[in-house]
């Protein structure tokens, strides 16, 4: 039984239908919508000198050595590997290819005209890392009425390092409703072949020199390579998505992609349900009372793999008193007292402490009490709940869901011989 | 070569005295110049309660600042009832008050001149509904909830159709001084980094809580002790009146509706320098858990916002506790200094400062040999159209009457719309200078609502960059000075969903923008 339909849960699900281990999943998955679609893995180093990371692989090796209690030590590199190609192939066969290198972080730009490092990129982003990277002249178009992605912002503060670059706002052509625009909208007019006819019409008189075109991201849902290839084919130059402010349409592809792809892997998913009431019994086994607004099925499970999330999720809950876990109450390793949980300046490259707290698991992801030992034999937890780690900080999430819900279904396989113990 | 400007008064400080007595001095036909270095109402004037006392607070240990507050709340409830919601007040006790103090409430009140009707707490219960059911006492004052904002941009607006002008962040770093007079002052335009020149006849220093260190660069002295005054937003109204606890003045006292909001407060908590303030969670715990005696929803509403003032006290004795130090205002003539144009004026509190404005003015007339007398006490305050859009639910009303398609909201959460963001931004530029995030958030709604200013500073600073209002780099140091500045009164109340939102907000801003490392291309 897996918990959870963030990214740890759904790579949980995908990962134990792959060993052909029987899997039930709950969770809300409405929390995607707010993914970026970078699948970062390790970005900035972990602890107080934050440092840019080239390499992520060479990254999480010095990591292992000076923290030994991140949650990255339980896995290996050649782990995280694979758990990361199982992830961007089964989005590809979904219809939503991802790139990037092989040992190196891809650096893109964002719509406040910083740069952003991460791993995996969505190909429809792709073309920008490279465009980046050779500083190769490139427009950068907004549509009016899309609020929030500001073409002359991103140019005016790119522009000292990357002098050619141009900015160009355009009226988006086959909409003459005045009012905002949202990039939903847009990426379901773009699906017409007839609009991105247009679209590139209102782009084509701005081209100018540039090589390279970016947009904000609104180059479809469910065929986003069609759509961009074609506006591709019509402008003759490449064309990349910058990610926009969240909700974004790259969590919308995210989600879809989910919910449309993963109940055909043998996954028993229950999405839109979450755990109204969980017990364990005698014999060890878990039972669930899932359900929407109330329990409607219940699940009996042989281990429960808990991908909560944190607080936005809600794996934890932070009282003023201090901070728990919602399900079972299981212990949560946590600064001393609610003084401690965030610093004075909000950006304080140090972080915050409360984000490091967390469920504690040993070396098979099975959380833990104060002296060490299993909670219970059959529990294991993944993903952001996972104590030690600022997944935000350090630009792992994704990295961190995949990498601790591979770990975590390994050791459940592992442990599949041994019945449960009361 | 620096500007040099003259003018007849300088006034340093754009709180609520120095803004009502540019415009009590305008009134008088005396021109005048008012640097802030900051922003409007920066100190304590936008760090209080928003409580225009009745006196009874008072009653016990400032007797003649009860007084003054009597008056003074009356007739700025009939001069400016633009910027007053004349709620009522109430004085309650719980079981296990000081019984002697309850007692004496209503003797105080009348020896003060000041109606106190006593209440049945049966009565008062339903009154306020949210009031402990272990209440044994109350009484009905005249307490009113006032917008201190709304107060200073109303004076400064009148002031500024009559002359006077104002100077926001232009900090006094000097002042020249040939034998008894101060010959020029000095300033630093804080935003371009150049110094001004300012020749004037006289010279306040309204600093409120800065009075003492603007003095002493003058050559005057004033013996302050500055006390952090620490107060959090509900989410919700609580109550349709203001509620205070009857006891002694302490801690956790006071509720203050404000429009769509309460205010709860306050502390009292010595601080070694003015700058040094900001609330801090242990100070909160404890607000809560004293004040729930009270009202016992305080202990799970949800709070929005925190924020501290400095209280300028104006030292006389040796005593350690600062509510003990009176709330009178001190107007100082520093001729024991040596000084002929040079006056200071701190202390106080927000309900007496048109009247420390008159008597400053008053003795700023009587050295210029202006006997034109004062007309704030007489003339109503003029409501302005730069403080309107701080009023919740005033935009969205506008907004949705206009039906404008085209007018695209900025901030969603409080429904502030591009038509209103940019006649702020003009109104704003007038004054020779260009207006930042910040400035606008304290100007409008921006960034009030449930999203703490997480999307709107990112919608704002992109139509920002499209108006011509930023340019370089600057749009990532707003969003940061920006979002650093909300970050102050939302990290001592984070629990509950509160940490949610504030996780959501670093993911956003953190790990997608990446605004903790700003890596450059």
């Amino acid at each position: 039984m897996v918990i959870g339909a963030g990214m740890a849960g759904m790579a949980a699900a995908l990962f134990a239908s792959r060993r052909g281990i029987p899997t039930v999943q709950a969770g809300l998955t409405g929390e995607t919508l707010y993914a970026s679609g970078l699948f970062d893995l390790y970005g900035v180093s972990h602890g107080s000198s934050r440092v840019l990371i080239d390499n992520p692989w060479q990254g999480l090796q010095m990591l292992r050595q000076d923290y030994p209690n991140h949650p990255f030590c339980r896995v290996s590199n050649a782990q995280i590997r694979s758990a990361m190609d199982l992830l961007t192939g089964f989005l590809e066969a979904a219809g939503y290819p991802y790139q990037g290198y092989p040992d190196k972080n891809a650096r893109l730009i964002t719509p406040v005209g910083t740069i952003k490092r991460t791993f995996r990129v969505p190909e429809t982003m792709w073309t920008g890392v490279l465009a980046l990277a050779a500083k190769a002249p490139c427009l950068i178009v907004d549509i009016r009425g899309l609020r929030g992605f500001s073409a002359t912002q991103i140019v005016s503060t790119l522009k000292p390092s990357w002098p050619d670059l141009k900015a160009a706002s355009i009226d988006l052509p086959w909409e003459n409703r005045l009012g905002p625009k949202y990039a939903e909208q847009i990426a379901r007019g773009l699906q017409a072949e007839d609009a991105r006819r247009k679209l590139a019409d209102a782009i084509r008189p701005q081209l100018g020199l540039a090589e390279y075109v970016g947009l904000p991201a609104i180059l479809g849902i469910h065929d986003t390579e069609t759509v961009r290839k074609d506006i591709v084919k019509m402008l003759g130059v490449s064309v990349f998505e910058i990610p926009t402010m969240p909700p974004a349409i790259s969590g919308v592809r995210l989600k879809a992609a989910f919910d449309m792809h993963m109940p055909g892997l043998g996954v028993n998913a229950f999405y839109h349900h979450t755990v109204h009431t969980i017990h364990r019994r005698r014999d060890g086994r878990f039972v669930l009372e899932i359900g929407r607004t109330k329990p409607e099925t219940t699940v009996m499970a042989d281990r429960v793999l808990l991908a909560t999330g944190r607080f936005l999720g809600k794996g934890l809950v932070a009282e003023r008193r201090g901070i728990c876990e919602t399900l079972l109450d299981i212990p949560v390793c946590q600064p001393e007292n609610r003084g401690c949980w965030h610093r004075e300046a909000f950006l304080d490259p140090k972080g915050h402490a409360i984000n490091l707290a967390g469920i504690e698991v040993d070396n098979r992801f099975r959380p833990v009490t104060a002296t060490a030992r299993p909670v219970y034999d059959n529990l294991y937890a993944a993903g952001s709940i996972l104590a030690h780690q600022d997944w935000i900080r350090t630009k792992s999430g994704t990295g961190l869901a995949v990498a601790t819900a591979y770990g975590a279904i390994e050791a459940v396989a592992d442990g599949l011989d041994d019945n449960p113990k009361g | 070569m620096n500007k040099t400007l003259s003018t007849q008064v300088l006034i340093i400080g754009g709180g609520a005295t120095g803004a009502g007595l540019a415009r009590d001095l305008a009134l008088r036909g005396v021109r005048c110049i008012l640097v802030e270095k900051r922003d409007i109402n920066a100190g304590a004037s936008g760090g209080n309660h928003g409580l225009l006392h009745s006196g009874a607070r008072y009653i016990a240990s400032d007797p003649a600042a009860a007084r003054e507050c009597r008056d003074e709340g009356a007739l700025i409830k009939r001069l400016a009832p633009q910027c007053v919601e004349d709620t009522g007040g109430l004085f309650v006790a719980v079981e296990g008050d000081d019984e002697r103090y309850i007692a004496d409430f209503a003797d105080r009140c009348r020896r003060c001149g000041i109606v106190a009707v006593s209440v049945d707490p049966k009565d008062a219960l339903e009154m306020e509904p949210s009031l402990s059911t272990k209440t044994i006492a109350a009484f009905a004052v005249a307490d009113a909830s006032i917008d201190p904002f709304k107060l200073s941009l109303d004076n400064l607006a009148q002031a500024g159709g009559l002359g006077a002008r104002q100077l926001l962040h232009h900090q006094v770093v000097g002042f020249d001084r040939r034998g008894g007079r101060i010959a020029t002052v000095r300033l630093k335009d804080n935003r371009r980094g150049i110094e001004i020149l300012v020749q004037a006849d006289q010279i306040v220093n309204a600093g409120g809580a800065w009075a003492a260190e603007v003095a002493a660069m003058a050559g005057g002295r004033i013996k302050m002790v500055y006390s952090q005054g620490t107060l959090i937003i509900c989410q919700t109204r609580i109550g349709e009146r203001v509620i205070n606890r009857l006891r002694m003045a302490a801690d956790a006292d006071i509720l203050v509706p404000a429009s769509t909001v309460s205010i709860f407060g306050t502390t009292s908590k010595r601080i070694d320098v003015p700058d040094n303030y900001r609330p801090t969670t242990a100070e909160i715990d404890a607000m809560i858990d004293d004040g729930r005696a009270v009202i016992p929803k305080l202990a799970h509403t949800r709070y929005i916002r925190a924020y501290a003032g400095v209280r300028p006290l104006v030292r006389s004795g040796d005593g350690t506790d600062d509510r003990a130090v009176s709330r009178g205002y001190s107007l100082l003539d520093h001729e024991a200094d040596g000084l002929d144009n040079f006056i200071s004026i701190t202390g106080g509190k927000l309900t007496t400062y048109r009247l420390m404005a008159e008597k400053t003015a008053d003795l700023v007339c009587r050295r210029l040999g202006n006997t034109s007398p004062c007309r704030t006490a007489k003339d109503p305050l003029p409501a302005s159209s730069e403080a309107r859009y701080t009023e919740p639910g005033l935009t969205p009303k506008m907004w949705f009457r206009r039906k404008d398609p085209s007018d695209l909201l900025l901030c969603e959460c409080e429904m502030v719309p591009t038509s209103v963001f940019n006649e702020i931004v003009a109104s704003l530029t007038t004054d020779g200078h260009r207006p930042g995030l910040l400035e606008m958030g304290q100007r409008s709604r921006v960034g009030k609502g449930p999203c703490q200013g997480s999307f709107c500073s990112l919608r704002i600073t992109a139509h920002m960059y499209n108006e011509g209002m930023l340019e370089g780099r600057e749009g990532v140091g707003e969003l940061k000075a920006f979002l650093n500045e909300r970050w102050r009164g939302m990290q001592p109340l984070l629990w509950g969903p509160a940490v949610s939102q504030a996780e959501l907000q670093e993911a956003l801003h953190c790990g997608l923008l990446g605004l903790d490392v700003s890596e450059t291309a």
